[in-house]
């Protein structure tokens, strides 16, 4: 997980495209990641978005803040080779140190550079 | 997403028009479809328009693949709306409830002294008398309308709007009496009772709220729970 917070404001607000055009016009590698498929309980619904700068500073969320921290790391090599990426995420190991969502969900996250 | 792409979406959500983004999973191309154009470097054949244009309406982002490619739609539509009637005290932990959940908020109430910009910061206000009020907003689908003055000279008139529009709740305060002489007026009015059985009265959730702002909690919690019904 980035040591950047998450942006509690702009969790359930639409904000995040704005956040990642200012980013970028800041200089910053930027990308922005939506939720783009969901199966079973997932926290958070299809068409929900989160933006990281090269910073590790994020906006929005994809989940509860089970996936982001993988995702901001996968975005960061996004912003680095352009290409865009499709991830997925399933259910995770209560016991065991790896992502997932503990909630039983699956989702699919595409994440793009902002160019 | 492409610098153009970006600027087009931004300036259309600054104007609050609607677009749908329209995304090649694969290759990473995009196009914008708004409800009487398109443009961008993705391809769109009639057929993904129109479902663009439906998820638009619908309010519902989602996959639309086509002949094996993957699409995805993500719908930008303006902010939900919540117009109040009555700038009375509940309408003030009520706006601050609607902002948070993302409504834009309008107040209206003719009362010169009650609508006044240090009680409301950062919201709409109309003075204007209500029908007239309303009738200027254009209620549509993604609009809620609430009244809070429970004086029928006020709320009267923007139940007759309110009624006939699409706004997806509508909701009285004022006691089951209070009500119940309500629904006798609008049916003198003309209207049916199924008309009249889309405005939530008492106003909100049953709670056992009593505080302006707890009333305002079970009326945004009432709102939500008609917005997000399956």
């Amino acid at each position: 997980m980035s040591k950047s917070a998450i942006d509690l404001q702009a969790l359930d607000h639409d904000d995040v495209v704005e956040k990642a055009a200012a980013w970028r016009a800041a200089g910053k590698g930027v990308a922005i990641a939506t939720v783009v498929s969901t199966w079973g309980s997932s926290p958070r619904p299809t068409g929900s978005q989160l933006a990281a700068d090269e910073d590790g500073n994020m906006v929005g969320s994809v989940s509860g803040g089970c996936i982001e921290g993988a995702v901001v790391h996968e975005a960061r090599e996004v912003m680095q080779d352009g290409k865009p990426r499709l991830l997925a995420f399933g259910v995770s190991d209560e016991m065991a140190w790896e992502v997932g969502l503990a909630c039983g969900g699956k989702v699919e996250v595409w994440v793009e550079r902002v160019d | 997403m492409r610098p153009d792409t970006l600027k087009s979406l931004l300036a259309a959500r600054e104007a609050k028009r609607p677009v749908a983004l329209v995304s090649n999973l694969e290759s990473g191309a995009q196009s914008l479809v708004y409800r009487d154009a398109v443009e961008g470097s993705l391809d769109l054949d009639e057929a993904i328009v129109a479902s663009a244009r439906t998820a638009l309406r619908d309010d519902k982002s989602g996959r639309a693949d086509a002949y094996g490619t993957p699409l995805f739609v993500q719908v930008f539509n303006p902010p939900k709306r919540m117009i109040i009637v009555g700038a009375v005290h509940i309408a003030q932990p009520l706006m601050t409830l609607a902002q948070t959940s993302g409504y834009e908020v309008v107040i209206v109430d003719p009362r010169g002294a009650f609508a006044t910009r240090d009680r409301f910061p950062g919201v709409t206000l109309s003075e204007d008398w209500p029908d007239e009020a309303l009738e200027t907003l254009r209620i549509d689908n993604r609009t809620a309308v609430v009244t809070l003055t429970h004086d029928p000279k006020l709320d009267d008139p923007a139940l007759h709007v309110a009624l006939r529009s699409e706004a997806f709740y509508i909701g009285s305060l004022g006691s089951r009496k209070t009500h119940g002489r309500r629904v006798e007026r609008l049916t003198e009015d003309g209207y049916t009772e199924e008309e009249i059985a889309r405005i939530h009265a008492p106003v909100g959730l049953s709670i056992n709220a009593k505080s302006p702002a707890e009333i305002a909690i079970s009326i945004m919690a009432q709102i939500t729970q008609v917005l997000r019904a399956e």
